[in-house]
């Protein structure tokens, strides 16, 4: 469990709470898409101990710890449509293929169930599949190969059978696109036993998750926030938790980076807990800013990172101490991941609660077109309106 | 016919308006309508004859002794499938889904494999599986509800049994992928049903392995039905007609002649370790039971089609020409009944004692690495059986903190507040 908050002690170390307050004022403007950072040492990241290192996008981030993981390990290969010579449609994996060459960065037919069945038998084979679906929208074709399979091979084989699959999936809206390019799929799969689920929401995590669900022996649903893609910050060469927890890329006995499934507060405050992940992080960290200056309110705010499984106890040691709890995700509220949060958090800390756990996510509807999406999408002014009826209940 | 450098045109690139169908064709321009890489070896499309194969050759190897040992196979698995059938009938097993009269298809095709091949089943594979030496127990353990593996896939070479109709067409995709990267000598085999052939994992299988030219033998066993519904209601074209459509080769073989489903597949198998690329086998069988011990057939099957394909009874065939052959008298043939009953006995009281797994099994192998949420609940279950043995009804008390509604009824006060048993995070 990491207990530690960056704001209070940690933003000295690596700077990325200290860039995440003062970047809030212009986070509306600032997702407009930018022209990705260029520097020297994009191929090995930054190097520790030199001057400070220039930020650069969570998309080229995500595209470094790719390239590190294949670098690593001989068996990772990464599959999905328009990879390898395009480089995929946000660029993400861009070079790859130059790099590692087309056997181990493969274009696939347009078959999303085929992306995913056939890294299960690779994976069987002994190889680690990296696939991506394009758009989480098109990821319910392969949702069988996803749930029945994938899920639940470990389990049917009694443990015989592992299936190190990383399935990275670009998720969320605010980018203004046509039908099914903005959805958040994560409730069915954080539903399914035998699945890990995360999702980044700044360039260091990224750089530094993707690495860990590549390393992990389970399958993991690696969800990458596409409006925050071309947001910038620098990123360290150590993970988050380890920064927190001072250790050098903790592992268990198995092997696996524990911090992969540990939730992180990312802004300390006193007097209520928001809890976000992906896109929404950054909403909540512009929200506690503006909460900070216009009602003098101190706001902690909590990156959840690991979907499934839950690491509550920063959020149980937050909620302790503020006692108000707002959950923020752009997934509609029905059977989501707020409400497990809301229901964990009342059965663990209900008598440190004030008031109900309160939740500001995506409406259940379908998502609408884009011009109308900024009302869809939970906003600095829905979660302040949230952190208001908790103050007043 | 259309070849693949003509184009149906009737506006040619200089704009001119054809008006006579015979002309209403161009040769391709500057590019091909179909882009194959160069680098990529084209698959011999086509569907070859026995003659093309030369399919008596592909089995001339074969000693009488051979040939004894199929009919043992087949004999050996029937038995064990009408033993199955009973150990349903009698409340042993939950479910059971027959084979009979493909035993022919499965022993022919299964034994073809060598060890470095690697086979995919669906969930009626029971030859296959006797010839990859897997248990038999192991499968009745999965009709019988005590696991839903059972068996080791990479030591038998032989993956497990796939439920879900066509899953398992790209798991084996994606395997030969990794057989031709890793340089093995092998290839993998498919099996599916013509009722899978429908389904899209199937046909994204055909698309993927032709495109990756991947070691892979699709292997159709064409029982005629799916659960009730007839082959004819799958597809408008026989289904071994498809194989062209994806750019490689398919033939079509009497299911019910083990000699020819040896030969075809051992075929098909060397062309696909030779690196040309997937191989479609369309097996025409029968399937003279139920779908499942669940089903009735007889309220969608004709009688005399079951009749029909009774006098082609896979085993009958064998049996006739080793008795004319002189390869099998009498006393071979009492000897392999009595072996037959010593295995279908040895199998009962196997399968009758097959243990029930414990309980807190159901949270083993959830995931390779811990997972705080199956931790805690295993705890808690773990702790409410303790407690039922202790005389305490626990089993309905206060949900845990887990969320597994199996905490403690009482919870201890900590840190200011009361949290249940279960509160580990």
């Amino acid at each position: 469990m990491v207990t530690g908050g960056l704001a209070t002690n940690g933003a000295a170390t690596n700077g990325l709470a200290t860039q995440e307050v003062a970047r809030a004022s212009e986070a509306r403007t600032s997702e407009t898409r930018t022209s990705e950072a260029r520097t020297s040492e994009t191929r090995t990241g930054p190097a520790s101990g030199s001057a400070q290192p220039a930020p650069i996008t969570l998309a080229k981030a995500l595209n470094l710890g790719l390239h590190a993981a294949m670098a690593a390990d001989p068996k990772v290969i990464v599959m999905g449509e328009d990879v390898g010579t395009l480089g995929g449609v946000f660029r993400v994996t861009d070079g790859l293929q130059r790099e590692f060459g087309e056997a181990r960065v493969i274009d696939t037919p347009l078959a999303e169930s085929a992306i995913v069945g056939t890294a299960i038998g690779l994976a069987m084979r002994g190889y680690r599949p990296v696939c991506e679906i394009q758009f989480d929208g098109f990821v319910y074709p392969a949702f069988d190969q996803i749930v029945s399979q994938l899920a639940k091979l470990h389990y049917r084989s009694a443990g015989r059978i592992r299936l190190p699959v990383t399935i990275r999936i670009p998720f969320g809206g605010g980018i203004g696109a046509v039908e099914h390019h903005s959805e958040s799929p994560e409730a069915y799969f954080c539903h399914t036993a035998g699945l890990k689920v995360v999702a980044c929401s700044n360039p260091h995590d990224a750089h530094h998750m993707i690495q860990q669900a590549i390393r992990s022996d389970d399958p993991v649903i690696f969800l990458e926030p596409k409006r925050r893609y071309w947001e910038k910050a620098v990123v360290d060469p150590r993970p988050l938790p380890d920064l927190v927890t001072g250790s050098v890329d903790a592992v268990d006995a198995a092997g696996a980076a524990v911090g992969l499934h540990r939730s992180v507060v990312v802004r300390a405050g006193t007097d209520a807990t928001l809890v976000g992940y992906g896109p929404t992080v950054r909403t909540c960290l512009d929200a506690a800013e503006v909460s900070a200056a216009d009602d003098d309110r101190s706001l902690e705010v909590i990156d959840l990172r690991s979907l499934s499984p839950l690491d509550l106890g920063p959020v149980l040691e937050s909620v302790r101490r503020t006692g108000r709890l707002v959950v923020v995700h752009e997934a509609p509220s029905n059977v989501s991941v707020s409400a497990e949060v809301a229901a964990r958090v009342t059965e663990a800390a209900f008598y440190s609660l004030e008031a109900p756990v309160l939740r500001v996510t995506g409406f259940d509807t379908p998502y609408p077109p884009a011009r109308i999406e900024d009302h869809y999408l939970p906003d600095i002014d829905r979660i302040l309106d949230a952190v208001d009826r908790s103050f007043a209940f | 016919m259309l070849s693949v450098t003509e184009l149906m045109q009737l506006l040619t690139p200089g704009g001119r308006r054809i008006t006579v169908a015979s002309e209403a064709m161009s040769p391709a321009a500057d590019d091909p309508p179909v882009d194959v890489a160069a680098s990529d070896p084209r698959p011999e499309i086509g569907e070859p004859s026995a003659v093309d194969l030369d399919l008596p050759a592909l089995v001339a190897d074969l000693t009488p002794a051979d040939l004894v040992g199929f009919y043992r196979d087949m004999v050996l698995v029937r038995r064990f499938d009408e033993e199955a059938t009973s150990l349903q009938r009698q409340g042993e097993l939950g479910l059971w889904a027959s084979l009979r009269g493909q035993e022919a298809a499965q022993v022919g095709s299964g034994r073809a494999l060598g060890i470095h091949d690697m086979a995919f089943p669906s969930y009626r594979e029971h030859g296959v599986a006797w010839c990859r030496g897997v248990d038999p127990a192991a499968i009745l353990g999965i009709f019988r509800g005590t696991s839903l593996g059972g068996w080791d896939p990479d030591e038998h070479g032989f993956a497990l049994y796939s439920i879900v109709v066509g899953a398992q067409t790209l798991h084996a995709a994606g395997y030969a992928m990794g057989m031709s990267r890793d340089h093995s000598t092998g290839a993998a085999i498919v099996y599916f049903g013509d009722g899978a052939s429908s389904e899209g994992d199937v046909n994204e299988a055909f698309g993927w392995a032709g495109v990756f030219g991947a070691p892979l033998v699709f292997f159709c066993q064409n029982n005629q039905w799916a659960i009730s519904e007839p082959a004819r209601r799958q597809s408008r074209t026989e289904i071994f007609h498809r194989a062209s459509g994806f750019g490689f080769p398919s033939v079509r073989v009497d299911g019910n002649d083990v000699l020819a489903c040896l030969a075809v597949t051992r075929w098909a198998l060397a062309t696909a370790r030779a690196g040309h690329g997937p191989v479609l086998v369309e097996a025409l069988t029968y399937r003279m039971g139920a779908h499942t011990t669940a089903d009735d057939p007889t309220r969608y099957q004709a009688s005399e089609q079951l009749e029909r394909w009774r006098r082609l009874d896979p085993l009958d065939r064998l049996r006739t020409h080793l008795a004319a052959a002189g390869h099998l008298d009498g006393q071979r043939e009492q000897r392999l009944a009595l072996e037959a009953d010593a295995l279908a006995h040895d199998l009962r009281v196997r399968c009758r004692a097959l243990p029930d797994p414990d309980p807190a099994m159901l949270f083993d192998h959830v995931q390779v690495t811990d997972n705080a949420l199956v931790t805690a609940q295993r705890a808690a279950f773990v702790a409410a059986r303790a407690g039922s043995a202790d005389g305490r009804d626990v089993a309905g008390g206060g949900a845990g903190a887990d969320g597994s509604g199996v905490g403690a009824r009482e919870g201890t006060v900590v840190a200011g507040e009361r949290r249940g048993s279960g509160a580990t995070w």
